[in-house]
């Protein structure tokens, strides 16, 4: 922790230190709101307007790197790096390529509408709502900083710190099960983290024995460890596949996913799904394909069988399910094992694909989470599909929210996903062809049971316990022909603000999605060629 | 034969060693205040005998560290023996030196804590029949054996011996000298008096049996080297046709003694009953400081004695610590008393030292010294949490009383969550870096497998850190369950300390790390 020096002397072509503050102020940021909307500990609406006042200036600052970043610039840019621990070459040091950037500004965007979404949350007896909204600040603070991190050692540290305030939010404020449900969440993870640790000591270990300094920095990390013996690069790459595997999360790894997105509280569930996840996805990318391309290379089939295992087993457990919360959860396992195949198959348009979809699903499922939420809200609670019945009758706003949110999580043309999706299919087609056709079986499979669960929940006549009560019930409008039918109203103002971003990127995305492939491109190239370059090796 | 003694023997003179005072005033100071204080007990009207006996132990802490500053501005890097070579004082011991005192302060202020339980945790007199009358009346009085002044720097002084000695006599001597004071301050509990009584017998036995293993290892050493100093030994070891079964079984039947004070299993049976029986303050002392002594002879006797055989010995060492990371880990789990959860998590982490403490190289050597300074810290805190919570009956240590604790008392839940997390090994605390370098030292110098293992133990231990988190902020609170003292300023100084310390070697770890790794062993 000495004085800041920008990392541009060192690597002149790969970093820019444009736009450090913004950074730094997207890091601390959502620190200090979260320290300050804790001090409203009696004041709830006070800690509320507080907490969201934050969570915009945040998303303005996200909108603003935006404009900064420049697309033919360096890799990292924002970057800046002082020294932290000298003796083990620990560095703390941000910076972000496109990738980062546009996950970063998702995060940005998410939290204030998972904000809004929380606003009447009902929280467990004796839980302070100061609390609920400053753990989920401090949680988007080490987002942020999971992303931008690029010293591998600051972003164990902060991947295994993001999971201290989503194991409060869960374990404080969830379902029945959520002592459960947090703890499972917790010991996956860490013990994911922890190999993650053993390999990145590993990878230290050996640019200590070939360069005689041992550093932590990605950057040179990444020169050194990638020229590795592929035995070398193999087992330093189960260290982090494990991590990220866990975290994404690929079948068989998975079972902690739908336990903590049933058990969370809506909003929680929409970060866990939409943004957490993501970091799998990401450190697969950032990580194990650019520190070890030749191990990536000797494993792809490996992790195309997993991820293709992941899509169909997902689409075929989601069938099953009756928790509506599950069933996405399950979905959302079917579209990680599909980003996957677009990132294993190691070509431009797969893992641009893959990236955008990253953003996209984040969007869909988000969206299509927060709706199950109003849903349950109505239903007093439940989100088991068979309590409802005919919402488009009742609630024809909400139904048809759900109808759009279904429609972009099967990415219907038209709606964000698809472009997401066609070019994951265009692009692992041409070298995993058959991968690429299981998948898709499966995401069809997906598809219908999205569509289906829809028409369970929306259409026909009014049913189900939640909107039909015992005659005579407590608000009952009396009708003879399905018996007491239960009080619901359609979305209010506020629900109505929560989706209408949502809606509007969904749509926006889809017909026009160049401003967001184009960030993402150039830092896509780079890692498809540090993949693909050594060939020879 | 008797009678053919040899006169010249007799009649020479012995050379007085030379002494160098500057080195070794540290521990005599120690010594003699512990020999002061037992004059006070006997002097000193009974009234004013705590406040002296306090006083006069926190002045020599602050005396003894002085020392050590003054010594330390002009000690030659490469350290200095003295006393005919029986005590080496070079950076490691120094290091341990200062570990020791630092914690050995916090463990003294728990000591003298006495607003938590009215009138301090021991007992006026140690003799009392447990369930007889006059212990009714003794609780009743309030008193205190304030004996437990100067045996616990005696214990001190013992333990800085210890881990300088350069010689396995010395060795033994300063083990007895740690180990015996240990043995009455675990009976003097003033509540629960018979578990109190049986957790001092059976330390006391088991810690018998491990110092004649010592004293065994160190005959067969002695029949191997025909000398007792380690250096010598690391002589005979490095290239002789020497039998290799005085050597080995020696240094095993060695091992085995040192492993017990550490509490490695498969020789920690001892700790979980000693932990629960013994007052806590005691217990924070012990599970703190006797751990860094021990560590600190291992670290010696490994690396400047069997350094050069260390082939031959190092996969036993690695199937111990193995067997130490997941029998603490595993059994932890099923724990349902705060005190022995910690016995078993401390086993757990005398498996991580080791597996530092087995790399033998500098980087190990200074993973494992600051492994050691983090570990101690949180324990006194831990242990100084856990004094806090009560009910009528002493401390509410049975994890269900601990329900819904952080409703009734937030701050120290929130601490004792720290305190819990730094055991776990998460980052920001001083708990994660002491394993990262611990285990990075490991892993440089070829010990992948067992980092692995390691690493998969530290999440089944952590399962049981996370199940009190649980307890405290996830469940209801029972209707008559403990409630939380206020802390008096002794222990608040103590866990203050103690949390800081984590906190700061979490965030900030540069420094100590360099001083740990200042230097290595002095021949």
């Amino acid at each position: 922790m000495t004085v800041l020096h920008t990392a541009v002397a060192t690597t002149p072509a790969t970093t820019s230190s444009t736009g450090f503050p913004v950074l730094l102020a997207l890091l601390l940021l959502p620190l200090v709101g979260a320290v300050v909307v804790s001090t409203f500990r009696n004041e709830p609406r006070a800690a509320k307007l507080v907490a969201l006042a934050f969570s915009v200036i945040e998303l303005g600052l996200a909108v603003v790197a935006l404009f900064v970043y420049r697309t033919g610039g360096a890799r990292l840019q924002f970057s800046a790096s002082a020294d932290w621990v000298p003796s083990f070459g620990v560095h703390i040091s941000f910076g972000m390529d496109g990738i980062a950037l546009v996950m970063v500004a998702m995060i940005a965007f998410l939290v204030p509408v998972v904000l809004g979404a929380s606003w009447a949350e009902k929280l467990p007896e004796g839980r302070s709502v100061a609390g609920f909204f400053a753990l989920v600040l401090t949680l988007e603070a080490l987002m942020v900083g999971v992303f931008a991190a690029t010293d591998v050692f600051l972003f164990y540290v902060l991947f295994e710190l993001m999971l201290i305030p989503m194991y409060f939010l869960i374990g404080n404020y969830g379902g029945v099960n959520r002592r459960y449900a947090a703890v499972k969440f917790f010991l996956y993870s860490f013990l994911g983290g922890l190999l993650m640790l053993a390999s990145a000591i590993g990878t230290w270990s050996y640019v200590q024995s070939v360069t005689g300094n041992g550093t932590f920095d990605w950057a040179t990390l990444t020169s050194v460890v990638s020229h590795a013996p592929l035995s070398t690069q193999l087992w330093l790459f189960m260290g982090f596949f494990f991590a990220f595997a866990i975290k994404a999360p690929l079948v068989p790894f998975h079972t902690w996913l739908p336990d903590a997105t049933a058990e969370a509280p809506v909003g929680v569930g929409v970060l866990l799904v939409g943004v957490l996840d993501k970091v799998g996805i990401y450190g697969f990318l950032r990580y194990n394909l650019e520190l070890y391309p030749a191990a990536s290379r000797t494993l792809a089939p490996l992790l195309l069988v997993l991820s293709v295992a992941g899509v169909l087993y997902g689409a075929i457990v989601a069938a099953g399910q009756s928790d509506m919360k599950r069933f996405i959860a399950y979905v959302s396992l079917a579209h990680f094992g599909f980003m996957g195949i677009g990132v294993f198959a190691f070509t431009q348009q797969g893992t641009v694909g893959s990236v955008s979809y990253m953003v996209n699903h984040s969007l869909a499922t988000g969206m299509l989470l927060l709706v199950v939420g109003m849903i349950a809200v109505r239903g007093g609670g439940s989100v088991r599909a068979e309590d409802y019945g005919g919402l488009m009758k009742v609630t024809p706003i909400l139904a048809g929210m759900f109808f759009l949110a279904g429609l972009s999580t099967l990415s219907l043309p038209g709606t964000n996903s698809f472009v997401s999706e066609f070019l994951v299919l265009l692009g692992s087609y041409q070298t995993q062809p058959v991968y690429t056709i299981l998948g898709t079986i499966g995401m069809i499979l997906a598809a219908l049971y999205v569509l289906w669960l829809y028409q369970r929940v929306a259409h026909g006549p009014i049913r189900g316990n939640a909107l039909v009560g015992l005659a005579g019930g407590p608000g009952a409008a009396a009708d003879p022909s399905v018996g007491a039918r239960k009080v619901v109203r359609d979305l209010s103002g506020g629900e109505r603000w929560v989706l209408a971003p949502l809606v509007v990127l969904i749509l926006l995305l889809g017909f026009y999605p160049k401003p967001l492939l184009d960030v993402v491109n150039p830092s896509v190239t780079a890692t498809v060629q540090q993949v693909s370059v050594q060939e020879g090796n | 034969m008797a009678l053919s003694i040899d006169l010249t023997a007799v009649t020479t003179p012995i050379a007085a060693p030379s002494v160098n005072y500057g080195a070794i005033a540290a521990p005599l100071v120690v010594l003699g205040a512990a020999c002061l204080g037992v004059l006070f007990e006997a002097f000193v009207p009974r009234r004013s005998r705590w406040g002296m006996q306090v006083g006069l132990t926190l002045l020599t802490l602050l005396g003894a560290a002085l020392a050590l500053v003054l010594y330390l501005r002009h000690a030659p890097a490469a350290g200095v023996t003295t006393l005919s070579g029986t005590l080496a004082i070079d950076r490691p011991a120094l290091f341990l030196w200062g570990t020791l005192l630092a914690l050995a302060l916090g463990a003294v202020l728990l000591i003298a804590d006495r607003t938590v339980d009215r009138g301090g945790y021991f007992v006026a007199n140690a003799a009392i029949r447990p369930g007889a009358l006059s212990e009714r009346a003794d609780r009743l009085l309030g008193g205190m054996q304030t004996e437990v002044f100067p045996l616990t720097l005696f214990a001190l002084g013992g333990m800085m011996a210890f881990c300088a000695a350069n010689d396995l006599l010395t060795m033994f001597v300063s083990l007895e000298v740690l180990s015996l004071p240990l043995y009455l301050m675990c009976g003097l509990a003033r509540r629960r008096r018979l578990l109190s009584q049986e957790a001092a017998v059976k330390y006391f036995l088991l810690g018998a049996f491990a110092s004649a293993f010592f004293l065994y290892g160190l005959a067969l050493l002695y029949g191997y080297a025909s000398s007792v100093k380690l250096s010598d030994i690391a002589h005979a070891a490095a290239g002789t046709n020497r039998s290799d079964t005085l050597l080995f079984g020696g240094m095993a039947l060695l091992v085995v003694g040192l492993l017990f004070k550490a509490s490695v299993a498969p020789f920690h049976t001892w700790t979980p009953d000693v932990y629960v029986g013994s007052p806590t303050p005691v217990t924070a002392f012990m599970g703190a400081c006797t751990k860094v002594a021990a560590f600190g002879a291992i670290l010696r006797v490994l690396t400047v004695a069997f350094q050069a055989t260390s082939w031959e010995w190092r996969g036993v060492l690695w199937a111990v610590a193995i067997v130490s990371m997941f029998l603490g880990a595993v059994l932890g789990i099923t724990q349902s008393d705060v005190k022995r959860m910690i016995a078993y998590s401390s086993i757990a982490h005398a498996g991580f030292i080791l597996v530092g403490a087995i790399a033998l190289t500098g980087r190990g050597l200074s993973g494992t010294l600051f492994y050691l300074v983090a570990y101690g810290f949180t324990t006194i805190a831990t242990f100084g949490v856990i004094t806090l919570v009560r009910d009528s009956d002493g401390e509410a240590s049975h994890l269900s009383q601990w329900a819904g604790l952080a409703k009734r008392s937030p701050l120290l839940a929130g601490v004792f969550t720290f305190l819990l997390l730094a055991l776990a090994g998460i980052p920001l605390t001083s708990g994660f870096v002491s394993k990262f370098v611990v285990f990075s030292a490991a892993m440089n110098d070829g010990e992948g497998p067992l980092v692995v293992l390691a690493l998969i133990a530290s999440t089944i231990a952590a399962s049981y850190y996370l199940r009190v988190v649980v307890l405290m902020y996830f469940s209801e609170p029972a209707a008559d369950g403990p409630t939380v003292s206020v802390p008096g300023p002794f222990t608040t100084a103590a866990i203050t300390l103690g949390v800081l310390v984590t906190l700061v070697l979490g965030v900030w770890p540069s420094v100590v790390l360099d001083w740990a790794g200042g230097g290595s062993f002095a021949l």
